[in-house]
């Protein structure tokens, strides 16, 4: 027969010596973890959902927000304008989901190699190599992007290089281009990936390997099912990392790309900017916000099915 | 099966020298004696003071530091409060909440810069306050500098031992004489590092700060953005050095203070 | 309470007193309707395997947890709503659990100074349990500095140092090796004797229960399986568990056949054998079955041929040489029975593998389990 619970005690428990009843800890949960939850609500989720109503207002003459309420803005990033089929916004939002997997799968392949690199150093190096790995994910994008500009120009290094090679005229620079993009954008997002990978691999299970190995399994085969299962989690949460703000990234196509590269990100900015159609940018900008959630849902799935939280 | 080969020294090598080569050629730039930028033209320091005369220039700066610091330190205490409850307590709603702390990390900057802009002018337009300015700026921050500052702390919490602040109690401590002698002496280190890490958060920032700027508010960034647009000039360049050399101070200072102090816990930054 | 045939509860006050505690974490049952009394200056030893309650107990006690049901009572006082840091009360944990940011004196004075005891008094008894423990080498080093069995003393001193009713140890000794293990404990001992007071010991070795325990609670899945003093647990274990968790026992199935005055008669694989009638133990009637057991080193080994009652011929199968004793395996047509042997003469006794001898199980030395 289980024991009925003493009234007295009801849910009343000992943490970290603490004695809490139900009452204590909502008090001070509330006063912890309430401040900054309004906050962020307030500021930016509210915000957020603000923008998903406003999305399907209407823009006035002189740019005001107004009703009526109308789908029209979305329709138009369906391809479906007032003139009949306009696939510009499509391309846009293709484009950008292309953008953040091509990111996404240049930044994978060079983060394995790094990932294996610092896994590999001595303990004194290893604090060394992810040292210099972490100070240019702090440092400032804008400021790294409009670099590669130097480093593109006419007359650089890499202009030269590509034109002796063939690849490009002679004294124009290499940007703006698809490749400037890429270019850019494996740098700013390179070590999202490379860190959470490195992660995995530190703590992988050699012993898995070797024992694959050992049964007469070739290197690539013991990579393929002993190793690389293991770094599927690390890599999720990367992956995550890196998908989500590449496709609604601003600068780098901004600084880098031109009229054939304009992004999600670059489209948001011309609406609330010099367009002045804030209902249409903010439908883009909530296009942008569905990509979030659906990722966050998906890493939160993965986490679940692993551990226990997520990064928080 | 951990030595590493050859080609994976190359391999890497040419990837580190890829992540370092825009931050050297600003710092190189900066000191090249053309006017208009373009190609190599000499060594000189001329730019670096030429700075400190103008005064768009330092205005900006000043601007840029009272930004970071003002957000840093509000998101510091939030966010340490934060980090500190989610670690401790359970409420209702917590896994949901953490999910939506989350958002600020990974959302792209423009979709939370436009939010913010577009929840400032529809107060400035039914209550007046929040004109665009450095108060909107500092609120912006703020809101994504407080998961990041929340995530060190929590983490330093979690990999913390229980029995340690359960011997305080058992030894005779209150809840408050535990927090205050052993639980915050403890995370000391971990919020120092959020906030070095909240601070360069700040400083980095350019695609918030530029939408929800007001006339006299301009930042570093926004100053430098502008600049780009009509061409890049060495003196944006010695700009962009001192910012790149104060961001590498503060996060290696934040990596400083995040080193474990007990073997209980894992190295290394942000993660 | 009566205990082992005996009634004790009148003899020593009572330090702690469980009522019939029980603690659940989802389904899992951690404690089941406990309880026990434990008496003031007693040295006193939760023993068992992983998982069976020993350490939910002693944080119950702690206060460090709350039990769902069932009472606790310290001095006599009801202590269950007493928070752990008001409680006469205190823990050696098994991590140490010591204050890495400060000093090691710091850390021992810790206690004095929450209750706000006045720095003079705290620097004489801060010198007083840094000689009662042997830290004074150290006492400006922080832990991390420290090795795990000057960190244990630390623990020690810090608790100690608070005058506590009851002390609390949770496997205190288990991250050390064996010989500092050993060290320690005869230290702690002494230490107990010295002081005085209350000490619950929480351990899953046996040997070390034995050796420092006046009273041992003997633990499984939540609940005491039997209690008593280290010789009465060893020699009348009640059932299988206790039998195998202290030491280890031949085991028997037997039918009891007949009662013949002062030992009763049973059929076993190994023959007919005769036990014993004990004023200890369940009383068994003719036709029913029980299980006997015989602790190795009652078992006499003799030379071959033998005949009579409870002996047993065998085979050596197996010998292992320890030292002071020797371990054999003997293989016996109904199965196989281990024998101690003390090696108390001088050279090798003579006996190889493959020897033929006879087992003999003495008749006092017959135990009735109750499973």
């Amino acid at each position: 027969m289980a024991g009925e619970a003493n009234p007295r005690l009801a849910r009343t428990e000992v943490r970290f010596g603490e004695r809490l009843t139900a009452q204590a800890e909502l008090l001070r949960s509330s006063l912890t973890s309430g401040p900054g939850i309004l906050w962020v609500s307030l500021f930016l989720l509210l915000p957020l959902a603000g923008i998903g109503v406003i999305s399907f207002l209407t823009r006035g003459t002189y740019g005001e927000i107004e009703l009526p309420f109308t789908i029209g803005n979305y329709r138009r990033i369906a391809g479906f304008g007032l003139l009949g089929f306009d696939a510009q916004y499509p391309q846009i939002i293709l484009r950008s989901l292309l953008l953040g997997a091509g990111t996404t799968v240049v930044c994978l392949a060079a983060s394995f190699p790094l990932a294996f690199f610092i896994a590999g150093q001595p303990e004194r190096r290893k604090q060394l190599a992810l040292t210099l790995l972490i100070i240019p994910f702090w440092t400032n994008l804008l400021i790294r992007t409009y670099a590669w500009q130097i480093l593109l120009g006419p007359d650089s290094f890499l202009a030269r290089v590509a034109s002796t090679l063939g690849l490009a005229e002679a004294g124009r620079p290499l940007y703006p281009s698809v490749f400037a993009v890429y270019l850019g954008m494996l740098c700013a997002y390179l070590p999202f990936l490379a860190l959470p990978l490195y992660t995995a691999v530190e703590k992988l299970d050699w012993s898995i390997a070797e024992a694959a190995s050992d049964l007469g399994a070739d290197k690539l085969r013991v990579f393929r099912h002993a190793i690389l299962p293991q770094l599927v989690p690390g890599m999720i949460a990367g992956i995550i990392l890196v998908f989500i703000p590449a496709t609604g990234q601003f600068v780098v196509p901004d600084l880098l790309g031109g009229a054939k590269t304009v992004m999600l990100g670059n489209a948001i900015q011309q609406q609330f900017g010099p367009s002045r159609d804030w209902p249409f940018g903010s439908a883009i900008a909530f296009v942008g916000m569905a990509v979030v959630l659906v990722g966050l849902y998906l890493q939160s799935r993965s986490a679940a099915a692993r551990e226990g939280e997520g990064l928080l | 099966m951990r030595r590493v080969s050859l080609p994976l020294w190359i391999a890497s090598g040419f990837l580190y020298l890829f992540l370092y080569a825009p931050i050297v050629v600003v710092i190189v730039y900066s000191f090249n004696a053309s006017r208009y930028g373009g190609p190599w033209r000499g060594f000189t320091t001329e730019w670096y003071p030429a700075i400190l005369a103008n005064a768009d220039k330092l205005d900006a700066a000043k601007n840029t530091l009272i930004l970071g610091v003002a957000s840093t330190l509000i998101a510091t205490v939030l966010g340490t409060m934060l980090g500190f409850g989610l670690s401790r307590f359970r409420f209702r709603g917590k896994k949901f909440f953490s999910f939506l702390m989350y958002i600020p990390v990974v959302i792209p900057d423009i979709v939370m810069a436009v939010a913010m802009l577009m929840f400032f002018r529809l107060v400035r337009d039914r209550f007046g306050l929040f004109q665009l300015g450095m108060t909107t700026m500092i609120l912006s921050h703020v809101t994504f500098q407080i998961p990041f500052v929340a995530i060190v702390v929590r983490s330093r919490l979690v990999g913390m031992d229980a029995g340690i602040e359960e011997a305080a109690h058992d030894l005779g401590a209150t809840s408050w004489q535990t927090f205050r002698h052993i639980t915050l002496p403890m995370i000391l280190p971990a919020v120092v590092a959020g906030g070095m890490l909240a601070f360069t958060l700040s400083l980095d920032d350019f695609v918030v700060s530029f939408f929800t700027t007001g006339p006299g508010s301009t930042t570093l960034p926004i100053l430098i953005y502008s600049s780009v647009k009509r061409g890049i000039t060495p003196d944006i360049n010695a700009l962009s050095t001192l910012i790149v050399l104060v961001s590498i101070v503060a996060t290696l200072a934040g990596l400083l203070f995040q080193r474990p102090r007990d073997s209980r816990q894992h190295p290394g930054g942000k993660l | 309470m009566v205990e082992n045939g005996v009634d004790r509860s009148a003899e020593r006050p009572v330090a702690v007193e469980v009522d019939r505690v029980f603690r659940r974490f989802g389904d899992f049952v951690a404690l089941d309707h406990v309880s026990l009394k434990i008496h003031e200056g007693e040295f006193f030893s939760l023993l068992g395997p992983s998982g069976c309650g020993k350490t939910t107990l002693l944080r119950i006690l702690a206060g460090l947890d709350l039990a769902d049901d069932g009472v606790v009572r310290i001095g006599g006082v009801d202590a269950s709503a007493i928070p752990a840091h008001r409680r006469p009360v205190n823990t050696v944990f098994q991590s140490y659990a010591l204050f890495p940011h400060m000093s090691v004196r710091d850390n021992v004075a810790f206690g004095l100074r929450m209750k706000n005891v006045p720095e003079k008094e705290i620097a004489t008894r801060v010198e007083q349990a840094i000689e009662m423990v042997q830290i004074g080498a150290f006492v400006d080093r922080k832990p991390a500095q420290l090795s795990g069995g000057q960190k244990q003393r630390v623990a020690l001193a810090r608790a100690l140092i608070n005058r506590p009713k009851v002390l609390l140890l949770d496997e205190p000794l288990g991250a050390l090796d064996l010989k500092l293990r050993k060290e320690l404990q005869v230290e702690l001992l002494a230490l107990q004797r010295n002081v005085g007071i209350t000490f619950i010991f929480v351990t899953h070795d046996q040997e070390e229960a034995l050796v420092l325990s006046d009273r041992i609670a003997v633990m499984r899945a939540g609940k005491i399986e039997q209690l008593g003093e280290a010789e009465s647990l060893y020699e009348n274990p009640k059932n299988r568990f206790v039998s195998q968790f202290l030491g280890t026992c031949n085991l028997i199935e037997a039918e009891v056949q007949a009662d013949e005055g002062r030992e009763m008669r049973a059929l076993t694989p190994f023959g007919t054998v005769y036990f014993a009638k004990r004023d200890r133990g369940p009383a068994v009637a003719p036709g029913t079955r029980c299980t006997l057991a015989i602790r190795p080193e009652k078992v006499a080994v003799a030379s071959p041929g033998e005949a009579g009652t409870n002996k047993v011929p065998a085979t050596i199968e197996e010998l292992v040489y320890i030292g002071a004793e020797t371990h054999y395996i003997l293989k016996c047509p109904a199965g196989k029975l281990t024998a101690y042997v003390m090696n108390s003469v001088l050279g090798p006794q003579g006996l190889e593998i493959g020897n033929r001898v006879t087992a003999h199980l003495p008749s006092s030395a017959l135990l009735v389990l109750e499973d």
